[in-house]
């Protein structure tokens, strides 16, 4: 488990951790916290933020070191180990120590025992995916798999966990900049493009569009005056709000789609009240193992508000395009007629199997339990393309650490809790606490600040107030928020909005603050806001 | 494991000392350190971490001779060190009697508490007289009270009704748990208040383990098979004798027993290789003692054969039958021959460690057994090289907490294992999972010295004493209406009346009423089974049971309905709850043969409720409730829970209509 | 690109059971057998997605050669084994079990199929006498092992005793705990790992416990509400189900369940909609669910008052 507290995030995912580990499975976490996860594991690396890429190296040399690498795997299914070898060569034991500060015994240790095993598998969240070089620390890790052949095998494997019920299921749709349903690609794919093109009756451009973050950069930039934003609340959800609040407040147009009146939807010119997707209407959604399942109408939504399928095709009637009046499953049909890794799953099949994991090519197939067997092909025409080794380098955090700036803030997730908490806030649970700015025992004493004080907290972005708990998971100048509760602590106006440019997420991970205490006026405010919102 | 911790005040430093004692220092921050340097980037859990659970017994009992209760603060503490919940803790530490989750009501810690015995022998030998005679001097059972004026200094006391504490040839018995002494546990008997005052005191008999005693004040009453040289005179006594060291080897030296000749059997088990023991064994045609009969050699050869490793012998000294103390005596007395018995176990069934698992009502046989151990390491009887051959076997002695359960032999794992002591379904049986899931054995501690017998005269010799279902000797403890309780040791095949008469018979002459053959969970058998042989076969051709060897004889003045009332109450209070047939049927079984029986002298209960419809009604609801609980419990307790009252009714000696017959299965397999 | 992996194929093994010849994979149980061959067997601890602990022993079976009953929700089948249902041992063992069940705990919000096999059986609490009254709030917490009251035998004991109401989320009543260990084992090791419950105490006064009966809010919890999927009895529900029983507007028959999926992270988890008058009155998990197993988190069983509330405020 590598930046992932599914213990908290993904409860349900880590039942089967958990009973990896009752029949006998090894548990390693790297993470900077020792988080609920991590307690499980047989040992905890307690990395610096941001340091993976050189723990992941130093690895990776020991494992080449050791002669524990799967070597007829690499040269059957893999390129580039040659200049990825020497790339690792420079991260020795010693140097992932000073990086991570995990001493080098345990990394060795964890080299040996990932190296050795029958079958390993590496899961990740956010702690790998939330920096400004997530896209190369997600390549570190897959470096590892390709090293020992734990990919592309029953029970081996890579594991990232999707933090909504539907991010999977967005890109499947072709959601992102550069694919089409089904990861067709938009550029390279000329014949997706055209079968796209045909079903439609219009040319599809050749051409990848904005991701999230490049949106916002072509907000700033002008460029971009009008938005349409679906179950989406970036005003809290982004890195540096005042920021994403002002760039979203000057555009010409934003029309916001929700189910409730969120931060975003506040500074909409237009605001459309959709249906909770997955209990007012049908569909589909795609978990995080790939498994696309069937959501269902229990309930009538609220008067006034519209299933998104008539809302967004009643926009296209005003616009001068009649699209009928489709059901769920006839939306569903076309995109069966256009992804071919779809093409097996009608609604029926749906719901007899209880969800099918992509690709299902055709009605034969029950779908695909992991992904990459063909590497392990002995015919190299059914083989295919060898997987790369990718060369990454250790970049450490942008926000870097000074005298004015000398605490390390990570953010994380609660279990009772999910994301900005416009949804999780609502409910009643005994579990709630409210925001704190977690201290390790060392820097709360130091700071004289005892837990429910009042601190205020710096970045080089801005200031806010919270009240502190000491916490014995921390070490020395590592401090934890969350982000569930914008309304009291605005979290994100602490962290720094530069993205990762190849996957576009912002460092969330990685902030540079400065912890005082809060002036007596400043406590009161605090207090005050507080409690006015538990009214 | 992601524990939280929910006390609100932390252990305080000597319950940290308590458990630090036995488990050494905490390693890091994360298992309730200091925090240091290197706790802050690395942290050991997992497998290793859960893996030290099976301490927690060991641990809880250090707590509770420090502290007199186990205390959130402490229990966290617990849980931390050892990876073991709270909640689990707590449901462990809330599973024996001998643990206490309450502090001592008088604020004053650490408390004392006296467990006196009113089980089934003691009644007999006179206990309500003295339970009343505790309460005029301490105060009503139960309460904690601060002596004034009767020789105690400062700490709460509290007395209570104990079961069976296995002294039963001495007509009365009982515990004493001294939180913050030296001796925090110490056995008394016979008892009377000022002995209590006395022991409290301190100014009575050395507590705990009187070493160096050449001759072990063993029983202030012995029979002539017990402690007395006239042994091999003994009725029926051959070539075979469990005793022929008892009070001839001074229990602390390893000298002494190696002048009588031990070691020597261990030494002719190295020659014979593990088969070689296992085949004498089955020669021998040895049945367990403990109470269920099975054949011994059966489970050696099922550990022994089976290829997972490791494997582990256990040596069950869990004695807790009502009205039987064989075992103590043996230990007490012989304990070097248990340490070189449980050896050669372990050597014949391939296992490098034994556990040897032990009441906690017993600390003077505890002591000197820990002695013996220790004496045997140091001489290399234990060690990585036995006896200088190539054979690893160590002992870990392990005590249970109060709890009868613990006897059965998958209870007994899992309270090895740190769990509360409830028993497995079966299969698979211990040869196959046994402790942590691997192979295992389980026997007795007469079993066990059988074994060394079995060496001495070789299986065949063995075989040919007593009958040809029942070979050897076997030991009886006598107790009751006789005018010399104690252990004997017979042949089998020694008939009912051969034993009593051996004892002294009936004494003062009085009319014989009924014999409880087997403990509680035995049998009540009348005078026209007096010529009843007492072998396996013999017993289970009249209905009866040999069980753990109890002879508790019970002349015309003895009323039966007390003592079933005390034998339903120890079932209710022994039940460990797991299954619905013992959980509910022990309950009703009390409530049944309270209406039958009526208010017992010393016991609430106000006038005698009238039977629901009629003794009928009520002997018909008697026989579906012993059906279910003998049919469908999941171990011995429940099965034979209901074997004594079902007697007493068949002889008349309760509900005096009874006419059912028609039980199944009734064999009775003891736990 | 496709790869489908499959269970190697299992042997067979050939049992009778009631005279008539079953055949089912090796390892399948003789509960399975005799579900299987659509034989009723009673169960209570019994749950497809715990491992059997076989405490109950209300599906109990005669297998030939057997010294006792086993039970069937943990005994492999063998090859040979000559299996009764329907004998008179059988039926006597489990009309006791629910008998002793029924009158010393309240059963009344057992499932259908409970009170079924309580009325088929031929279930006569009331030969115990009349019930002993409730206990004291923390009465039965505080009892120690080894020790209780005797009793006079004018009424039957039982474990009644009022109801722990501690928390938001859901309630306890131990009235009708029959002690069946699944909610320990849904909240331990076979699923939520949280432990926060466990088996305290022993014998009658066997009681599922936080560690020194503190309150939920007070223990490991976090509500995670496996315990009440996999209660048995009706002893552990939502608080709001709770309140709606006691104000006598719970109403199942007018409940629709309708299958989706939570709405919050990205494991999928298949969640029922129990909804009664447009309004989501409790989520459930289906147990043959390959995602949950019939468990969910805090947030999945709990956190659908987001939608709510909007239809509220219309």
């Amino acid at each position: 488990m590598w930046g992932s507290n599914a213990r908290e995030a993904h409860p349900i995912f880590f039942h089967h951790v958990l009973k990896g580990i009752r029949n006998g499975a090894k548990m390693y976490a790297v993470d900077p916290r020792r988080s609920s996860t991590a307690k499980w594991a047989d040992a905890w690396l307690g990395i610096h933020v941001g340091s993976d890429i050189s723990l992941a190296n130093a690895i990776a040399n020991e494992i080449i070191a050791a002669g524990l690498v799967d070597e007829e795997f690499i040269r059957r299914a893999t390129v580039n180990f040659e200049a990825y070898r020497e790339a690792v060569a420079r991260y020795p034991l010693e140097r992932a120590e000073r990086d991570s500060g995990v001493p080098r015994e345990l990394i060795r240790q964890l080299a040996h025992d990932y190296a050795k095993a029958d079958r390993a598998q590496i899961c990740w969240t956010l702690g790998i995916t939330e920096h400004h070089n997530a896209a190369d620390n997600v390549l570190a890790l897959i470096n590892l798999s390709l090293l020992t052949g734990h990919v592309g095998k029953y029970g081996s494997g890579l594991v990232p966990l999707r933090g909504q019920n539907n991010v999977q299921g967005g890109g499947d749709m072709g959601a992102i900049p550069n694919k089409l349903a089904g990861f067709q690609d938009i550029e390279l794919d000329e014949a997706a493009r055209n079968r796209f093109g045909a079903k439609y009756g219009v040319p599809v451009p050749g051409k990848k569009g904005y991701h999230l973050s490049q949106m916002f950069d072509a907000m700033e930039r002008g460029e971009l005056t009008c938005a349409y934003v679906i179950g989406e609340n970036p005003v809290s959800s982004e890195a540096d709000t005042h920021h994403t609040r002002k760039l979203l407040e000057g555009l010409d147009c934003l029309v916001v789609q929700d189910i409730v009146m969120t931060e975003t939807a506040k500074v909409a010119d237009v605001v459309l009240p959709g249906t909770a997707s997955w209990c007012e209407s049908e569909g589909t959604v795609t978990n995080s193992e790939r498994r696309v399942q069937r959501v269902r109408k229990a309930v009538d939504p609220p008067a006034g508000a519209r299933d998104d399928i008539w809302i967004i095709g009643e926009l296209a009637r005003r616009l001068g395009y009649d699209w009928g009046d489709p059901t769920a499953e006839d939306l569903w049909n076309e995109v069966r007629e256009l992804s071919p890794m779809h093409r097996g799953m009608s609604f029926e099949k749906l719901e007899r199997l209880g969800g099918i994991q992509w690709p299902c090519p055709d009605e034969e197939s029950q779908g695909t339990l992991f992904l990459h067997a063909r590497l392990w092909e002995e015919d190299p025409a059914r083989r295919g393309a060898p997987a790369p080794f990718h060369v990454v380098e250790q970049d450490d955090p942008l926000d870097t650490l000074t005298a004015e700036y000398p605490i390390r803030l990570t953010t994380g997730r609660r279990l009772d809790s999910y994301n900005t908490g416009a949804a999780s806030n609502l409910y009643v649970t005994p579990l709630r606490q409210p925001e704190t700015l977690n201290l390790s025992p060392e820097d709360a004493a130091a700071l004289g600040l005892a837990d429910d004080e009042i601190a205020r907290v710096t970045s080089r972005r801005g200031s806010i107030t919270a009240p502190v708990r000491a916490d014995g998971t921390l070490r020395e100048g590592l401090a934890f928020m969350t982000l569930h509760f914008p309304e009291q602590v605005e979290t994100n106006i602490l962290t720094l909005d530069t993205w990762d440019p190849k996957s576009g997420t912002a460092e969330f991970k990685a902030t540079a603050i400065r912890v005082e205490r809060a002036t007596p006026e400043e406590a009161a405010a605090f207090w005050e806001r507080t409690t006015s919102l538990e009214v | 494991m992601d524990l939280r911790l929910t006390a609100k005040a932390a252990a305080t430093d000597a319950e940290r000392a308590a458990v630090d004692e036995v488990l050494g220092p905490p390693p890091s921050q994360w298992e309730g350190g200091a925090r240091r340097a290197q706790d802050a980037h690395q942290a050991f859990g997992g497998h290793a971490a859960r893996g030290r659970r099976h301490q927690l017994i060991t641990v809880l009992h250090a707590i509770q001779d420090k502290a007199g209760w186990i205390s959130p603060g402490a229990l966290d503490y617990v849980a931390e060190r050892l990876t073991v919940p709270p909640a689990e803790a707590f449901g462990v530490a809330s599973f024996y009697a001998m643990f206490r989750t309450v502090p001592p009501a008088t604020g004053l810690s650490p408390g004392t508490v006296v467990h006196v015995c009113d089980d089934v022998a003691c009644q007999v030998a006179g206990a309500e007289a003295l339970c009343a005679e505790m309460t005029r001097r301490f105060g009503p059972e139960g309460a904690d009270r601060v002596p004034t004026g009767n020789g105690f200094h400062g700490a709460g006391v509290t007395w209570q009704r104990s079961p069976c504490l296995g002294k039963c040839d001495l007509g009365s018995a009982a515990l004493i748990q001294r939180a913050g002494t030296a001796a925090p546990r110490r056995d008394l008997a016979p008892v009377t208040p000022d002995a209590v005052r006395d022991a409290l005191a301190g100014s009575g008999p050395a507590a705990g383990v009187p070493l160096g005693v050449l001759v072990p004040q063993l029983s202030s009453r012995t029979g002539p098979g017990f402690a007395s040289p006239d042994i091999a005179a003994s009725p029926g006594s051959g070539p075979v004798s469990l005793l022929r060291r008892v009070g001839r080897v001074d229990p602390a030296s390893l000298g002494s027993y190696r002048a009588a000749g031990g070691y020597e059997m261990l030494r002719r088990a190295l020659r014979l290789g593990p088969q070689g023991v296992i085949r004498e064994v089955r020669d021998a045609k040895l049945a367990g003692r403990g109470g269920a009969a099975f054949p011994t050699h059966i489970k050696w050869d099922a550990v022994a054969a089976n290829p997972v490793r490791p494997k582990y012998v256990v040596c069950n000294a869990d004695e807790s039958e009502p009205g039987t103390f064989k075992d103590r005596v043996l230990m007490e007395a012989d304990p070097y021959a248990l340490v070189e018995a449980l050896t050669v176990m372990g050597y014949a069934c391939g296992a490098e460690q034994g556990y040897l698992y032990i009441r906690g009502e017993y600390p003077t046989a505890e002591g000197r057994l820990a002695h013996a151990v220790a004496m045997a390491r140091e001489h290399g009887f234990l060690g990585p090289r036995v006896m200088g051959e190539s054979f690893a076997f160590d002992i870990e002695i392990r005590r249970g907490a109060g709890a009868y359960i613990a006897g059965e032999e998958t209870a007994l794992i899992n309270s090895l294992e740190g769990k509360r002591a409830e028993p497995r379904n079966k299969p698979p049986f211990p040869a196959q999972s046994g402790l942590f899931g691997q192979p295992t054995a389980v026997n007795n501690v007469e079993t066990l010295l059988s074994v060394l017998e079995i060496l001495r005269v070789g299986g065949p010799a063995y075989a040919a004493v007593g009958t040809p279902g029942s070979t050897g000797t076997r030991l009886f403890c006598l107790s009751g209406c006789v005018p010399a309780p104690g252990l004997y040791e017979y042949d089998f095949g020694v008939t009912l009346r051969t034993v009593i008469d051996g004892a002294g018979g009936v004494a003062g002459g009085r009319p014989l009423q009924a014999v409880l053959l087997g403990g509680a969970a035995g049998v009540f058998v009348g005078p026209q089974a007096l010529d009843m042989p007492l072998t396996y076969e013999g017993t289970r051709a009249a209905g009866a049971t040999l069980g753990s060897g109890v002879v508790l004889v019970l002349d015309d003045t003895v009323s039966v309905p007390a003592l079933l009332r005390r034998i339903t109450r120890f079932f209710r209070d022994e039940s460990c709850g797991q299954c619905v047939p013992c959980r509910v049927g022990t309950v009703r079984q009390e409530e049944l043969v309270a209406r039958l029986a009526g208010p017992v002298s010393g016991e609430p209960g106000s006038g005698k409720p009238a039977p629901l419809g009629s003794v009928a009604a009520e002997l018909a609801l008697l026989k579906d409730i012993g059906y279910v609980t003998r049919d469908a419990s999941i171990c011995g307790l429940g099965q034979t829970a209901l074997s004594a009252v079902e007697s007493a009714v068949k002889l008349g000696l309760i509900g005096t209509d009874f006419t059912g017959t028609d039980f199944p299965g009734t064999d009775s397999q003891g736990v | 690109m496709t790869s489908v992996f499959l269970e190697t194929p299992r042997r067979l093994v050939d049992v009778e059971i009631d005279g008539q010849a079953v055949r089912v994979p090796e390892g399948a149980t003789l509960l399975d057998a005799c579900r299987a061959r659509g034989i009723d067997t009673p169960t209570l601890c019994y749950l497809e997605n715990l491992t059997p602990v076989n405490v109950c022993r209300v599906c109990v079976v005669e297998v030939e050669g057997s010294r006792t009953l086993v039970p069937s929700c943990s005994r492999t089948a063998e090859a040979g084994m000559n299996v009764h249902t329907d004998s008179e041992r059988v039926r006597t063992s489990r009309k006791m079990v629910l008998e002793f069940l029924a009158s010393s705990a309240d059963v009344s919000l057992a499932s259908a199929d409970v009170r079924r096999w309580i009325a088929s059986y031929g279930v006569d609490p009331s030969r115990y006498g009349s019930p002993a009254p409730d206990a004291g709030a923390g009465e039965r917490d505080a009892a120690r092992p080894g020790e209780h009251h005797a009793p006079a035998g004018d009424a039957a004991a039982t474990v009644g005793q009022p109801v722990k109401v501690d928390n938001e989320a859901y309630v306890r009543d131990y009235s009708r705990c029959i002690l069946c260990y699944k909610c320990v084992e849904a909240c331990g090791e076979d699923a939520q790992h949280t432990f926060a419950i466990a088996v305290a105490g022993r014998g009658f006064e066997a009681r599922i416990s936080t560690e020194y009966d503190v309150t939920l809010p007070d223990s490991a919890c976090v509500y995670c509400g496996n315990c009440i999927g996999v209660c048995p009895t009706g002893a552990l529900m939502p608080l709001s189900e709770y309140a709606m029983r006691q104000a006598g507007t719970w109403d199942e028959s007018r409940q629709t369940v309708t299958s989706t999926i939570c709405p919050y992270c990205g494991v999928g988890c298949n969640v029922d909609l129990h909804v009664q008058d447009n309004t989501i009155v409790k989520v459930t998990s289906p147990l043959d669910s390959e995602v949950t197993h019939g468990h969910l988190c805090v947030k999945g069983r709990f956190g659908f008052e987001f939608v709510q509330r909007r239809r509220r405020e219309e």
